[in-house]
């Protein structure tokens, strides 16, 4: 132990050793700065600690199951986890953030709903979401899905054949293009951005309409579609791009003129009428031979595209003839 | 102001800067980014967020500073908020080089684990061509490239005994491309998002509004100078 021995403290003080008042008072103002500092840092990171809660708010999903049969279209590969695929949206009228339709899509009435059948069909009619889902047994599909943006997912959706509703639509002869159009209402929709056409449209050539991979779909991972994925009816083209596939339809136009969709009238150097998936067709702005799946780590593999997302062997002879570079 | 306030609050300033990154490392270690859709997004769009904000932030220095001649201390803290610009640039570009371009990252951790970090040049050698390819065809990332090539300059230039040997002139003539690097990473940013999309604009205006505080600040300068007194011969 060390011990000082000092018989008289006041001689062992030099003069020289006592702090001015001044710097004391300096110095004192400069640890309050520190400690208040110190203090702010503190705070900010206590409240950085709450910022994943701030990204992901805790939101209940009322999950409401919605039996199917498996059906035969079916991809082996790893499904993207079903929180990944509801917080990851593309669905403009609910914000232009990704994030965004799983926060703000709650305010979507998905009852009464109904879907107008128009232009060149026997009959115009007006069709009950019920009565649309129980016309066909529900199957469920699981498909590739690979966006524009050149990330992919792998779904498990529900539905049946796109084929099988548009015979009951029953279009004329002379039909040669459908049109998906969506629910356009500002009241369901408060964050509507401007600067776009709305309602949002989508079109396919009737005959890849037809094709029994376009999925008529109403729910995803077992159970009816959450809002932000386009509930309650939307279509689901595996080989095309995500942006082809029309959500919270209200109408199907038969027509004999290719349609304007949404994406191609904005802007049509990056977004064609076909849109399906092709390695060999670059974005303007990305490559579209790579793409990043989203699976459950944190750094997903980037994988090579591949022509029609996979599917070339049920829909490349649509396109028999066509030069795809041109009809991108 | 006392060289060790100065030197505290440099301190300070440095955990400030730095906080974002800590940030992203909790938001990983926690495991909340795996829990992202997109974690790679989030990265890129989350790195290249504090790289712009920094880079505003040392902008912003020089008209603040002369609002008042009480805060013209701030001065000191511009070149080390611009590095951390320059830092957080580095780490967007790292994003892209090896958690976008398609270099398997986790699998290159996993060989050099098991002892084989000649995967490391293997696994670049494979992605190369592909950003090469990128960087010809895609302007955003040109304009983007561009921006970090000029902080990479005003980082290594930075250093005290760097500005003496070069001459404060030319220094400072070097240094004014910090504009052009605002501007061109503003432009990147418009020219990634979609058509529609107006997110950059907050970005824009507080650039604008930092370049036109400077071109005020100039032009006041030119006309408030004292004239020459005015000889008249007398006769």
């Amino acid at each position: 132990m060390l011990l000082r021995r000092s018989g008289n403290l006041e001689s062992a003080i030099h003069s020289s050793d006592i702090t001015p008042q001044d710097a004391f008072e300096r110095y004192r103002r400069q640890r309050r700065f520190v400690i208040g500092g110190a203090a702010t840092l503190t705070a900010g990171a206590f409240a950085a600690s709450y910022l994943p809660e701030l990204f992901f708010p805790s939101t209940t999903v009322h999950a409401q199951e919605l039996p199917s049969t498996p059906g035969k279209y079916n991809t082996t590969e790893n499904q993207t986890p079903f929180a990944k695929a509801t917080h990851y949206n593309n669905f403009y009228e609910f914000g232009t953030e990704k994030s965004d339709p799983a926060k703000n899509a709650h305010t979507l009435k998905t009852r009464p709903w109904t879907v107008q059948i128009t232009g060149m069909v026997k009959k115009p009619q007006t069709i009950d979401i019920e009565k649309i889902l129980k016309y066909r047994p529900i199957e469920s599909r699981i498909y590739r899905h690979r966006c524009v943006e050149a990330w992919s997912m792998v779904i498990p959706w529900e539905g049946y054949s796109l084929s099988e509703f548009i015979n009951l639509c029953e279009p004329l002869p002379s039909a040669k293009f459908v049109q998906f159009i969506s629910l356009v209402d500002k009241k369901q929709m408060p964050d509507l951005p401007g600067g776009y056409d709305w309602p949002y449209s989508e079109g396919l050539r009737l005959d890849e309409a037809m094709n029994p991979l376009a999925l008529l779909t109403f729910g995803c991972y077992g159970q009816v579609l959450p809002n932000q994925n386009g509930a309650p009816i939307r279509v689901v083209m595996p080989w095309k791009y995500g942006f082809k596939n029309a959500k919270s339809i209200v109408r199907l136009h038969f027509t004999d003129k290719q349609p304007k969709t949404t994406w191609n009238e904005i802007n049509s150097q990056e977004y064609g009428f076909y849109s399906n998936v092709n390695p060999q067709v670059d974005h303007p702005r990305w490559t579209q031979s790579r793409e990043r799946r989203i699976d459950s780590s944190a750094f997903p593999k980037t994988i090579p595209t591949q022509m029609f997302n996979g599917y070339a062997d049920q829909v490349a002879s649509l396109y028999n003839g066509m030069n795809l570079k041109r009809y991108y | 102001m006392s060289k060790r306030v100065i030197l505290i609050l440099k301190a300070i300033a440095h955990l400030v800067c730095i906080a974002p990154l800590l940030q992203l490392l909790h938001f990983y270690t926690s495991g909340a980014l795996v829990l992202d859709p997109d974690p790679v997004a989030y990265i890129t769009h989350f790195t290249g967020d504090w790289a712009l904000w920094m880079l505003l932030a040392s902008l912003a220095i020089t008209p603040l500073r002369r609002l008042s001649p009480r805060i013209a201390w701030l001065i000191r803290f511009r070149r080390l908020i611009g590095l951390y610009a320059f830092f957080y640039a580095s780490l967007h570009l790292a994003t892209y080089v090896f958690l976008f371009s398609g270099y398997d990252l986790p699998t290159v951790l996993a060989g050099i684990h098991s002892g084989h970090p000649g995967i490391v040049l293997d696994e670049w050698k494979m992605v190369w061509p592909h950003i090469w390819d990128d960087v010809l065809k895609r302007r955003f990332i040109q304009v983007g490239f561009t921006a970090w090539l000029i902080l990479l300059a005003l980082a290594v230039t930075s250093p005290a005994f760097i500005m003496r040997a070069m001459g404060g002139k030319n220094w400072q003539r070097l240094h004014r491309l910090v504009y052009a690097a605002g501007i061109a990473a503003v432009i990147h940013y418009w020219w990634l998002v979609k058509t529609g999309v107006r997110t950059p604009w907050k970005v824009t205006a507080v650039l604008v509004i930092l370049l036109l505080a400077r071109a005020a600040y100039s032009l006041a300068k030119r006309f408030s100078r004292p004239r020459q007194p005015l000889v008249v011969a007398k006769n």
